[in-house]
C-alpha cells in the first residue's frame, strides 16, 4: 500500500471519529428530555396535533397543559420557546405550569411551542448544549434551543420564504421562525403546521387572551416590553404602567406593525377573536458582542462589553454590573402576565381570568428561581411529563 | 416525497460521487484531500438520512 493511500485511510478515520463523537452529542441534545411537574392547577395535558393532525409524530408536535378553575371566565393561552435561545420564555412557562393555581378561567400553557428548534443549538454561535438551574432538590438541566426550527426537520430553505396567506416576501431562514409563519397552515412546512395546530387552539378553546413569551438583545430596541396590536394596547399600556408604579420595573409599549405579517401578535388578533400581546425581556446572552457565550453568561445577563456600551448610551434597556439575572427577566414575564390578566378582567369582568400562586417580580428577585422548579422524584409518576 | 426532493437526493448523490472520485484521484496534496472530505461530510449524512 502507498504512503498516499494511508494518508487517505488515515483522514477517513479521523473524520469519521470526529463526525461521530460530534454527532453522537449533538444526538443526545436532540434527545434529552427535561421533566416538568405538573402543579396542582393542571387538569389535563393535550398535544398540539390534537389541533393540528398533521403534526402528530413530528417533532412539531408538543404538550400543552391546561389549568381549570371550573369557575366560568375567560381563558388565556401562554406561549413559550416560540425562540428556545430565548431562555426566560420556557422558564416562565415551566414556573406557570407547576405553581399556578386557576381561580377562575382557564389558563393554557405551551412550554416548547418550536420543540424543533429546542432541540437544535447554534454550535456555530458557540451556543452551549445545556444549561442548569440550582434548586432546593439539585440541579435542573434544560436543553440550549436555537431561534428557529431544526433543518433537521425542515429543510431544504427556500431561496425566499413566501409567507402564507399575504404572500409578503420575507427571508429565506424565517420559513423555520416560528413568529414569521402565523396563522399557518395544516399542509404547509413544519413551522407553519405548529402555527395552525396553535390557531385551531385558540379557535375551537374560544381564547381570549394569547401571550406569546420572548427575550431580546438589549441593543435590540423591541426589547423589554409589550407588542400589541390596536385591538390590545389599552390593555397593554393600562399593564404596562400599573408594573412600572406597582412593582417598579419598566416594560413600555410597542406597536406591532400592520404591514409585517407572520408576526403572532399581528396575525392572532387578525385571525381570531383573540387579544394579543408579546412580552419581550433582555437577554444579554443574545446582543452579538459580548464575550464567550457560556450558561453563566445565559444566567446573569454579566459582561464587560455590554456593560462597556452601556457607558456610552449604546443598549435600549439600564444596565449595571448587575448584569440581567434570570430571576428578574422570568419575573418580568410573571408579572406582566398577570397584570395583563388583571386588566383583561377588570374590562370584561364576565371573562375574569385569575390566578394564584404564581410568583411575581419580586418574589422570583428574592427567593431565586430554582425555588420554583419541584423534584420530580418526590412527584407521582402520572403527574410527571417531559418537554 | 416531493418530487423536487427526488432532484436534490440525485444531485446530492453525483456530487458526492465527484467528490469521492477526486479524493480517490488525489495524489500530492493533502490539503486537497481534507477538503473534499469537508464538502462531502453533509452530503453522505444528507444521502444516509441521518439526523
Amino acid at each position: 500500500m502507498s504512503r498516499m493511500w494511508i494518508v487517505k485511510i488515515a483522514l477517513v478515520a479521523v473524520f469519521g471519529l470526529v463526525i461521530g463523537v460530534a454527532g453522537a452529542q449533538l444526538y443526545e441534545h436532540r434527545h434529552f428530555d427535561t421533566p416538568i411537574v405538573a402543579g396542582p392547577g393542571v387538569t389535563r395535558v393535550a398535544k398540539l396535533s390534537d389541533y393540528c393532525p398533521t403534526l402528530k409524530g413530528t417533532t412539531g408536535d408538543t404538550n400543552v397543559f391546561f389549568l381549570e378553575s371550573g369557575v366560568s371566565g375567560g381563558t388565556a393561552l401562554v406561549i413559550a420557546a416560540t425562540h428556545p435561545n430565548e431562555i426566560c420564555a420556557a422558564l416562565t412557562a415551566f414556573v406557570l405550569v407547576e405553581n399556578a393555581m386557576p381561580e377562575q378561567g382557564t389558563l393554557i400553557v405551551i412550554p416548547e411551542f418550536n420543540n424543533s428548534a429546542s432541540r437544535a443549538t447554534w454550535p456555530g454561535d458557540g451556543y452551549p448544549l445545556y444549561y442548569s438551574i440550582d434548586t432546593l432538590w439539585g440541579e435542573k438541566t434544560f436543553r440550549m434551543g436555537g431561534r428557529g426550527a431544526s433543518p433537521v426537520d425542515q429543510w431544504p430553505d427556500p431561496d425566499v420564504f413566501v409567507h402564507y396567506p399575504e404572500k409578503q416576501l420575507l427571508s429565506y431562514i424565517d420559513s423555520r421562525n416560528t413568529n414569521r409563519t402565523w396563522p399557518g397552515r395544516p399542509d404547509g412546512v413544519l413551522t407553519e403546521r405548529v402555527c395552525y395546530g396553535a390557531m385551531e387552539l385558540i379557535r375551537q378553546e374560544n381564547v381570549n387572551v394569547v401571550i406569546d413569551l420572548h427575550g431580546a438583545e438589549t441593543m435590540f430596541p423591541v426589547t423589554n416590553c409589550i407588542v400589541a396590536p390596536d385591538k390590545s394596547v389599552r390593555i397593554a399600556a393600562m399593564a404596562s404602567l400599573t408594573v412600572q408604579m406597582q412593582e417598579h420595573f419598566a416594560n413600555h409599549v410597542e406597536p406591532s406593525p400592520l404591514s409585517f405579517h407572520g408576526l403572532s401578535h399581528r396575525e392572532i388578533g387578525d385571525y381570531s377573536d383573540a387579544l394579543p400581546f408579546l412580552l419581550e425581556a433582555p437577554c444579554p446572552f443574545l446582543d452579538q458582542p459580548t464575550g464567550p457565550k457560556t450558561p453563566q453568561l445565559l444566567l446573569d445577563g454579566k459582561d464587560a462589553f455590554l456593560l462597556s456600551l452601556a457607558q456610552q448610551k449604546r443598549l435600549f434597556v439600564p444596565y449595571t454590573e448587575e448584569g440581567w439575572p434570570i430571576e428578574k427577566r422570568v419575573g418580568q414575564h410573571c408579572s406582566v402576565i398577570l397584570e395583563i390578566f388583571n386588566q383583561f378582567s377588570k374590562r370584561y369582568p364576565d371573562l375574569s381570568i385569575i390566578l394564584s400562586d404564581a410568583p411575581k417580580y419580586a418574589d422570583l428577585v428574592e427567593n431565586g428561581l430554582g425555588v420554583y422548579f419541584h423534584d420530580p422524584s418526590q412527584a407521582a409518576p402520572d403527574g410527571i411529563y417531559y418537554e | 416525497m416531493p418530487v423536487v426532493m427526488i432532484f436534490y437526493y440525485l444531485i446530492s448523490v453525483y456530487l458526492l460521487g465527484i467528490l469521492v472520485w477526486s479524493f480517490v484521484r488525489e495524489k500530492k496534496s493533502v490539503s486537497d484531500m481534507v477538503l473534499y472530505l469537508v464538502l462531502a461530510t453533509p452530503l453522505v449524512l444528507r444521502v444516509l438520512h441521518i439526523k
